[in-house]
């Protein structure tokens, strides 16, 4: 596909990002003196951007599929030795995707905090890490080269990072704010490196000279940079195994963890590999260890999502263990990264409404979370009952909601090709399925639906309008919006000029035969969560459960590991460091001072003050001198 | 005469000189003791000028006696003064400035 130059509204790039920046800046630089209109102007700037992408939407549906990939030069950043990097911006169907879903998202998720924040003090200070995290989500995808990338990578860290602590007065939560910032920098190391093994083999950090150049390269080097890629993903999108941030990360309030933590920030993952597909094309290695990993995390979130009974956690595996299902797509190559980023449309949707629904019901309970202190919600609850129900439907992948022809197509998928990795990931896909539909239905039935097991002092009521509008907009999107993109094929001609046309691969079941397996294994974890969280009474302490529920509410020892294979050695290296630094190193500095400053204050002894013994002195050592020389004959 | 005995007188000025400066406390007669000193190395020099048949000696003499001269002046201002304040010419009481 060419890259033409921007004209017109095309040209208008820069704007997106620079509205939500220019919001961050007034709301953080303004202190107190915007507080009474800051959510107004921070809710005006996302709004702002994504009437700017629909224009240009727009406009690039206008243009001919080969020409839709514009890119603007905005300015020479860096021009040291043979680094040249201009910022750019690339505008072409796969940004497109992102920027409409983060700028809409977004904005609803910015009106919903308005209300959802109303009554917090630092409400303009909340809006101004908001709109810094969308700028830097769009400068992420829209950057058109791999250097930029990496500075929207970190802006989004960064503001990932200040909106879990938000309320860091708890303890807890900042320290969940520090986790999630150090597991994402072992990421962004990857991403580091990635870029210079591209400026040492490939001359060059843009989209244009890698890909051109990755044609050519060595199968070698072109696998390093994806596994290197793929570490950053892992960091970012909370895969295996740096997943343990994203369930602390729940600290953060609730329109966060819907915004950042499930519909945009942590996709940025899958949307860097399947960017990077002409990459990864070229190393077949570098690609089954991205399915792998995506086919390790989607069982492990899907485990953990069964035992949570936190709302938010349980939603923040589900979340974990969706991505994986991406991560698995993007991996499969050709055939799998349409439906990664259908998947990942469809999942900010529903994802999005379900976290939002989850902050309503919080609302309504004085921000408890846990679900065996809920139940019964429907009928006080109405509107947030049927959103969330929407979602519900929608990620458990029931037709016709979006959830089902997204998932469905990266099962399907993932049973295409020959050999064992079509049988594994395959299955894998479909076990999944069926644990998505039990916990997503424990977690629904355990919130909306039973015996009411409130505590005493709650009185829940339905959440005002200004919250559940979001809610409902969310909810027509997770109901319809894979009815409308997917069996039209819209996506996959959308994204061709992208990510190409993928190749007809033999699939080795029959695709009617796995959508009925999965929809019989959806049913089947429906029903077995009817049967245990609806039929039965749901106790209100939890019972002490199996070993393996007992593991999952650990998050499968997934600190427990971290904490004995990296942070105890670490602090044990670190102590012995200290130790020999302070002892060996500073000994030896320290030792040589106190012995020349203890020869010295011995030496200033010599000088008396009294004059004769100074010529008495001076007389001997002339006589000394003389005497020597007499001695030598000189 | 022999040349040699001017040598033998300088250096028995010299070393009553160098004791005195050594022994004696009172700074006026340990400055004289120094003058002792410098005229016994010049009557050296003169003698070696002498015998060497070379004016080199001699005229480091006028120049040891300029700098005595000089020397005279600022040391003898620096002992009156100490006098002054201290009401003793002694060399060991003046012995302030030490570690």
């Amino acid at each position: 596909m060419t890259t033409s130059d921007a004209g017109g509204v095309l040209s208008l790039g820069w704007l997106l990002i620079a509205a939500p920046l220019f919001g961050a800046a007034v709301l953080l630089l303004g202190g107190r003196r915007t507080d009474k209109w800051g959510h107004l102007l921070g809710t005006a700037m996302p709004a702002l951007s994504f009437v700017v992408a629909l224009v240009q939407f727009i406009a690039l549906l206008g243009r001919d599929a080969e020409d839709r990939a514009v890119s603007s030069r905005l300015y020479s950043w860096i021009e040291v030795g043979g680094l040249k990097v201009d910022v750019g911006l690339l505008l072409d169907p796969l940004s497109m995707c992102f920027v409409l879903l983060v700028t809409f998202v977004g904005t609803l998720i910015h009106i919903y905090s308005i209300g959802y924040m109303e009554d917090d003090r630092d409400r303009r200070r909340f809006f101004g890490y908001l709109n810094l995290f969308v700028a830097a989500m769009l400068l992420l995808v829209l950057a058109n080269s791999y250097l930029v990338l990496y500075v929207g990578w970190e802006g989004v860290g960064l503001a990932s990072y200040l909106l879990i602590g938000f309320w860091s007065f708890n303890s807890s939560y900042a320290a969940a704010a520090k986790k999630a910032f150090i597991a994402n920098r072992v990421g962004d190391f990857g991403l580091s490196i990635a870029i210079m093994i591209m400026f040492v083999q490939f001359g060059g950090v843009s989209f244009d000279e890698v890909f051109g150049a990755a044609d050519g390269a060595s199968e070698g080097v072109l696998t390093a940079i994806g596994l290197m890629l793929l570490l950053a993903a892992c960091g970012k999108s909370a895969q295996f195994p740096l997943q343990s941030w994203l369930g602390d990360a729940m600290a953060g309030p609730t329109p966060v963890s819907a915004l950042i933590h499930a519909a945009t920030m942590v996709t940025a993952g899958v949307y860097l590999v399947v960017r990077s597909a002409p990459i990864f094309n070229g190393a077949p290695d570098a690609q089954l260890v991205v399915v792998i990993v995506g086919a390790i995390t989607l069982v492990f979130g899907a485990i953990i999502g069964c035992a949570k009974d936190d709302i938010k956690k349980a939603l923040a595996a589900s979340t974990m263990s969706q991505i994986g299902y991406m991560m698995l797509a993007a991996g499969l190559g050709p055939v799998g990264y349409v439906f990664a980023i259908f998947h990942l449309l469809t999942h900010g949707f529903f994802k999005a409404g379900l976290f939002l629904g989850a902050g309503s019901v919080m609302h309504g309970f004085n921000d408890q979370v846990n679900m065996r202190r809920f139940g019964g919600i429907s009928t006080v609850m109405k509107i947030t009952w049927v959103t969330f129900g929407l979602g519900w439907l929608a990620i458990i992948g029931v037709p016709p909601f979006s959830g089902f022809w997204s998932k469905d197509k990266i099962i399907e998928s993932a049973f295409e090709g020959s050999g064992w990795q079509p049988w594994v990931f395959g299955l894998t896909a479909l076990v999944g399925a069926g644990i998505t539909a039990f916990y997503m239905t424990r977690l629904f039935f355990m919130t909306f639906h039973g015996e009411r097991r409130w505590t005493d002092e709650v009185h829940p009521h339905e959440s005002s309008l200004i919250m559940t509008v979001p809610l409902m907009v969310l909810a027509v999107g997770s109901a319809l919006l894979g009815l409308v993109l997917g069996p039209t094929g819209w996506i996959q001609d959308w994204l061709a000029p992208v990510v190409g046309e993928p190749a007809e691969e033999s699939s080795v079941l029959s695709v009617a035969v796995i959508t009925t397996v999965a929809l019989l294994l959806v049913a089947a974890g429906v029903a077995l969560a009817y049967a245990m969280y609806l039929r039965q009474r749901v106790p209100v302490t939890a019972p002490v459960g199996s070993v393996l529920t007992r593991a999952a509410r650990q998050d499968l020892y997934q600190d427990t590991v971290n904490e004995a294979l990296l942070m105890r050695p670490g602090q044990y290296l670190t102590r012995s460091l200290v130790y020999v630094d302070n002892r060996g190193i500073d000994g030896a500095v320290n030792g040589l001072a106190a012995l020349v400053g203890g020869t010295s204050g011995r030496l200033r002894r010599l000088q008396t003050g009294f004059v004769r013994s100074y010529a008495l002195s001076m007389f001997a050592g002339a006589a000394l001198v003389v005497g020597a020389m007499l001695l030598v004959r000189l | 005469m022999n040349p040699m005995n001017y040598v033998y007188l300088s250096a028995l000025l010299f070393s009553i000189g160098a004791s005195g400066v050594l022994l004696r406390r009172n700074a006026i007669v340990v400055f004289m003791c120094i003058e002792l000193m410098l005229n016994a190395t010049n009557l050296a020099f003169v003698t070696f000028a002498r015998m060497q048949g070379n004016l080199d000696g001699q005229v480091i003499a006028f120049f040891v006696m300029v700098v005595a001269a000089a020397e005279v002046v600022v040391g003898l201002a620096i002992i009156v003064t100490i006098f002054r304040t201290r009401r003793s010419a002694s060399v060991d009481g003046a012995n302030l400035l030490k570690y």
